[in-house]
Formats: C-alpha cells, structure tokens, sequence
C-alpha cells in the first residue's frame, strides 16, 4: 500500500500488524511461510475433492505448486458472500499471498474490489469477463472446452452399438450449447448417422435429477452419455452400473469408471500460471485469454480401458488437428436441430472467434430434445 | 446489581469458559490424532480469529448476520417456542429488500436506506410473525412451520431470480436485478466491516434491555415459563407470542436486508448459505440472552475465520471448523445441567432461610 492510499483504517490495521508480527510471528517460525517462495491463494466455492469443477481447480493448484519458487495455499467452501473478501485479506496479509485464484464465478466482484486495495497482488477468475475499465491485475481466462468435448464424441461414436449417445446439461448457457455441439459434431464426423438425446436438468448440482436423467437416457437406448454438470460423478458412476460408456467432464474422472470410461474434456487452468510469472517478472500480461488445445488451455482424459488402439489413434490425430488449425469446429453446411441453416457450404468459424460462441443458443443437427 | 443476579452473571460466566476451555481441549486431542501440534492449531486458532486486525475484520464479519438471525430464534424462545426460521426469514427479508429497493433509486440515499431496511424487517417480521399466529391459533406447531417456511422462502426466491425479476445480463450466476448504488450501504469507521454489525450488535442490546428491564419482558418471560399461568394472570398471550415472533423474524429478515445493501446488491442463491442455520446454533449456545448473543456470534465467526488459516496452514479439510463448533455446541448444551449444582457459585443463603 503505498503513501498516498494510506488512511486512517490502513493505518489502523497495519500498526496492529506490526505490533503483532513482533510479538507472534517471532514465537513460532516454523509456521511462517517459507521465505523466497512466491505464494499463491487458491480459493474454491465447494470441496476440492468433488470429481468435477472444484476438482479441476486443485489439478492446476498442484501444478502451481509443483514450480520452483512457488508454494500454494488453499481453501474449500468458501461461499460467494462476504466472506470471500476476507479470506483473500486474510490469505495476502496473513500469508503473504502474491497472486489469487478465484475458482467461482460469483467470486468476480469481490476480486475487483480487493484488486483496488491491494494493486500489487494479481487476481485470476475463470469468467472471461473482464473488460476495459475493470482493475488491470486481474485476469479472466477460460478453455474451449467445446473441442475437447468433440474428441469425446468421436470416441463416442466409435464405441457405441446402438448409434444413440446422451449429453446431459446443466444450464442453457452458451458453453454447454458449444460443449454438446462439440460433442455431436465430433461423433458425427465419424459416424454421419448418430443421434445425441440432450437433456438440460436447470441446476449446476442436482445429483438425484442427474441420476434419473442417466437411468432415462440409458432406458431409451443411449449407451454413451456425458455430464455437463458441476460433478459428474453421479452420471459417469451410474453408467458403470449400468453397464454402459461414460465420458468425464472437468477433470479426470477415470477412476470412477474402470470398465466404462471412454475419455473426457478437462480444464487446464494451470495455464494461468502464465499470467503470474508476467505478472511477478513485471513483464505486460493480457487481460483477457481464451483458447483450446491450440493454447494449452484444454485436455483430454486419458482414455480407459475399453478404447481400442486405434480409435485412440484417430482421436490423437483430431486433436493434432485442432492444435495445427486444421480442424474448425463450426463449418458449413451446418443446420441446428430446428432445420435452420446456420452456415452454408464452404462457410466456417475460426475456432478461436469468441464473439460467434458467446452467442450460440441452438443445438446442432442430430441433438434431439 | 443484587447479590443474587451477581452471583447468576458470575455463575454463567465461569461455566461458559470452563465449557470453552474443555472444548479447546478435547479439539486437541483431536488434531493430535490428526498428526498435528495442538500448540501450533491454537496458535492459528487465534492468529486467524482475534490476533491482527484483518484477522478481527474477517471474524466480525463472519459474526454479523450471525447476530440478528440468531435473535430469530432466541426471542421467541424467551416466550416459549422453538423457532428454526431464520434462514428463510433472512431469504424473504432480503428479497424484500431487493424488491423495493429497486423503486426508490431517486430518494436520497438515508431515507432509501431506511426504507429497504424497514421492508426487510417487516417481511422477515411478518413471515416468522405468521408461524407464531399459526401457532396461537390454530395449534400448528412452530418448530415445524418455520422448518418447512425455509423451503418456501428458499424455493420462493429460486423462482423469482429465475424468471420474473432475473437480470438477463448476468449470464452465468443466476440472480435478480441490482439495488441502485445509491441504497449500498459501506463500511463503518474505524473498521472494514459493514454496517450489518453495528445494527446487529444494536438490536442484540435494544432486545436485552426489551428482555430484562420492561414489564413487556417480564411477562414474556412468564410466558415462556409456563402459558397457562400467564393466561390465567390475564396476559394477552397471543398478542406476546406473535409479537416476538414477529421481533425475532424482523432481525432476520434485517440480516437479509443488509446481505442485500451491504454485500451482494442483488439476490442469489448465495443468500441460502446457511446463516440462519448457523443462528440456531448462536441462539443456544447465548442461552437465549440476547446480550450474551454479541459474544457467542463472535466467538462463532472467530471459528469460522480461523477455520481457513486452520485449512491453509495445515491442509486440514474444511471439516475441521465443523468438528470444533460441534464439539463447543455440544459440550455447551450439556453444560446446562451444571447451573444450579456446583456449590461454591451459589448465591449465599442467608442463615435460617
């Protein structure tokens, strides 16, 4: 905090602290952090063992810490209220925090009012929103995780009999229109003919209704079904006793299913760690980031068990293709599910034109529902 | 003072630490077996609560609504009932606040202020205020209703920030539309805390004095003691029970007003996360004192404050805070039946009496 941003309560608070550092800190070092390292805040909404967004978080955070100079702090539950704020004070001034992950979207306006007080730490959210005029240290970024869900798709594809695959949904937002059309998009381009049942529940985290969604897919015939739900666990688990493939959502959810599990689309937000070190070498930084393979802001799950070598070939080279430019996931001729025409013969979408995925609200042919 | 209420203060304040000092005790014990260094958690145990000013900070503002939901259920317990309600209370109080406020963007910001928050108090005072006229008149007993209001109140405002006063605009986090800025309420002096706190420890003291010092409160309390006597030496009873009712879900509802004004601005799901629940807890542990609630909903916001120092530093689960506030609810409760049997905090009797 620097001279001029010093008033009355700053004064406040940090003649208590000096008083206190003397007196405490000095009792017990071995509680101090170490010294030299970087730490880095990681703040999640819910339990970072949730086998889904939480989970995906507490991948890049052991990432983070696995860097030289780096030791990471963590904290779970942490509710989008008041109490986020003083945990990042809490997390800067008690353990010396440079840089804060904010892992929840709602985290977002409490981030900008603590990137006012405390404009030499760095703030990351996961939103993508920032926009001219918002606090220059923080940062939005996000994956194209429609790309990743077209590799799943594929191997979708390949792997089912009945020709009828299941893309359960949590909200009809923009995201999980482009990660279902991803998916049905990637299962069509190996197989022109398949079908996709979409359901939506309404909820980020509804397991009783995700299960009974799981069970209604399977019933009709679907025997590939993915989760775009905050932890799929309940779906992927209910296809293995069902008997039926799974693919994950989030982070590796493999374990979960040893016979089923097909591969999934994960998040990198370890990829934020590019905006730290800019940050930390004062070097300029962009606000704003969104990519998929092609940026290393995306993964794929390792495939399980049931994926034959060579269907785990052919979604290897999709992948090199999305990383090359070769592969547009939006390319005409395309009809959504209604029958309307959204790109004629030889029109496509660059796979990086953020503006055109911000705004799709349909479903592409072969969705059903 | 007279000697005796010298000696009931001393007596509750001997046993609440004595119940304090046993809870940190056996907490431990319990991080003992966990592997860690007892000295070390209560070290960050008070590092995170009480040590620094952010760490002060952090607690109160954790203990803040906190107060006034825990004056939900401890003011009609004065009268007798067991009310649970204070989660929905808030919910409805800050939906209230929500809805009003977004009319009155042109009123200067001391008159709106007060307006948002009187329509949160009424809403919250009125939602509890019908438990204890269900109650009074036909016989439907309260602990249940307020139960069962919570799920109104929390599916009431689920449909109304998902359709009819949602904000389009905020694409990924479900919510209503904002209060104008001029109805945001900031900080007090001196302290980052909102003003939630300094009107929740306002009320805590108005119902104490309410509580102890009015003959309102005198015949409360022979209310609470036995109904049918208080009936029989003709005091409106219905009047009373709603009455508190209504004071009780009125607090909440406050709590609510200020989520609203103070920190969010808008309504979402991130109103239900438990304060009204965490109330209940406060309301015991305070013996229903709403003085003593000042000092139980900061030491509860304390724990939870430190709870994460406590996660950061020792990579425990979140959990953690939970078994430590289990432990002091429990420990407390049952420090109950010491009142009136440890010999030496007795009120002396005079010889021959």
């Amino acid at each position: 905090m620097d001279q001029t941003r010093m008033n009355r309560r700053g004064f406040l608070r940090h003649g208590g602290n000096l008083v206190a550092a003397g007196t405490l800190a000095a009792a017990l070092p071995s509680l101090v952090a170490a010294q030299g390292a970087v730490t880095v805040g990681f703040i999640y909404v819910g339990p970072r063992q949730d086998y889904g967004w939480n989970q995906s978080h507490w991948d890049a955070a052991q990432k983070i810490a696995a860097m030289d100079g780096v030791s990471v702090v963590e904290q779970e539950n942490v509710p989008e209220t008041a109490e986020v704020e003083k945990v990042i004070q809490s997390m800067i001034e008690l353990d010396g925090a440079k840089v804060i992950f904010g892992t929840s979207f709602g985290y977002w306006d409490s981030l900008k009012k603590m990137a006012v007080e405390y404009p030499d730490v760095l703030f990351t959210h996961i939103g993508a929103i920032w926009k001219e005029g918002d606090p220059e240290n923080v940062v939005g970024y996000r994956g194209y995780t429609e790309e990743a869900h077209y590799l799943c798709g594929m191997a979708a594809a390949r792997m089912s009999k009945t020709g009828k695959l299941g893309f359960i949904g949590s909200k009809p937002l923009y995201f999980i229109y482009n990660n279902a059309n991803g998916f049905i998009l990637g299962a069509k381009a190996v197989n022109p003919d398949i079908t996709c049942n979409v359901v939506i529940t309404g909820d980020w985290n509804n397991p009783v209704r995700e299960a009974e969604t799981t069970n209604a897919l399977i019933d009709q015939g679907c025997d590939v079904i993915i989760a775009n739900v905050d932890s799929p666990k309940v779906s992927v688990e209910t296809c293995e006793q069902r008997g039926v493939y799974s693919c994950g959502y989030h982070s590796d959810l493999g374990a979960l299913a040893p016979n089923g599990f097909l591969t999934g689309a994960e998040w990198n937000w370890a990829a934020g760690a590019e905006f730290m070190q800019a940050f930390l070498a004062g070097e300029p930084y962009p606000n704003l980031k969104r990519g998929g393979f092609a940026e290393d802001m995306i993964a794929l799950s390792p495939f399980g068990a049931a994926v034959p070598q060579d269907v785990r070939d052919e979604v290897m080279a999709a992948k090199q293709g999305f990383i090359d430019g070769s592969l547009i996931l939006y390319k005409g001729p395309l009809k959504d599910n209604q029958g309307n025409v959204i790109l004629e013969e030889g029109e496509s979408i660059a796979n990086s034109d953020t503006p055109f995925k911000l705004g799709v609200d349909f479903f592409v042919e072969g969705a059903i529902g | 003072m007279t000697p005796v209420a010298i000696a009931q203060s001393r007596e509750a304040v001997t046993i609440n630490v004595a119940a304090f000092l046993l809870t940190l005790a056996l907490f431990g014990v319990y991080v003992t077996f966990l592997g860690h260094n007892p000295w070390d958690v209560y070290y960050v145990l008070w590092l995170g609560s009480f040590a620094r000013m952010i760490s002060i900070e952090s607690t109160l503002t954790n203990a803040a609504p906190l107060m006034l939901t825990a004056l939900c259920t401890a003011i009609p317990a004065r009268a007798g009932l067991l009310v649970i309600g204070g989660e929905g209370a808030l919910v409805v109080g800050a939906l209230a606040a929500v809805l009003v406020g977004v009319t009155l963007g042109g009123l200067p910001a001391w008159l709106g202020i007060t307006l948002v928050g009187l329509s949160a108090a009424i809403a919250g005072g009125a939602w509890i205020g019908a438990a204890g006229a269900l109650r009074q008149r036909r016989g439907v007993n309260e602990t249940i209703s307020t139960l069962l209001l919570n799920y109104i109140a929390i599916a009431v405002m689920y449909h109304l920030i998902s359709g009819p006063i949602r904000d389009y605009e905020r694409v990924l986090k479900t919510s209503s539309w904002s209060i104008p800025d001029s109805l945001r309420v900031g900080e007090m002096p001196f302290i980052d805390v909102h003003w939630g706190l300094g009107v929740g420890v306002i009320a805590c003291l108005v119902l104490y004095v309410v509580m102890r010092r009015t003959s309102f409160g005198f015949g409360v309390d022979i209310l609470g003691g036995n109904q049918r006597a208080a009936q029989v030496a003709g005091l409106p009873i219905d009047r009373m029970v709603i009455l508190c009712c209504f004071a009780g879900g009125a607090a909440a509802g406050l709590a609510g007003g200020f989520e609203i004004m103070a920190v969010h601005g808008f309504a979402s799901e991130s109103l239900a996360v438990g304060f009204g629940y965490a109330g209940i807890l406060v309301a015991f542990l305070a013996r229903q004192n709403p003085a003593a609630i000042i000092l139980m909903a900061i030491l509860l916001g304390g724990i939870t404050a430190s709870g994460g120092l406590l996660q950061r530093r020792f990579d425990l689960p979140d959990a953690t805070t939970q078994v430590l506030q289990g432990i002091l609810f429990m420990i407390v409760l049952a420090s109950n039946a010491c009142y009136g049997r440890i010999g030496f905090l007795q009120p002396k009797q005079k010889a021959g009496a």
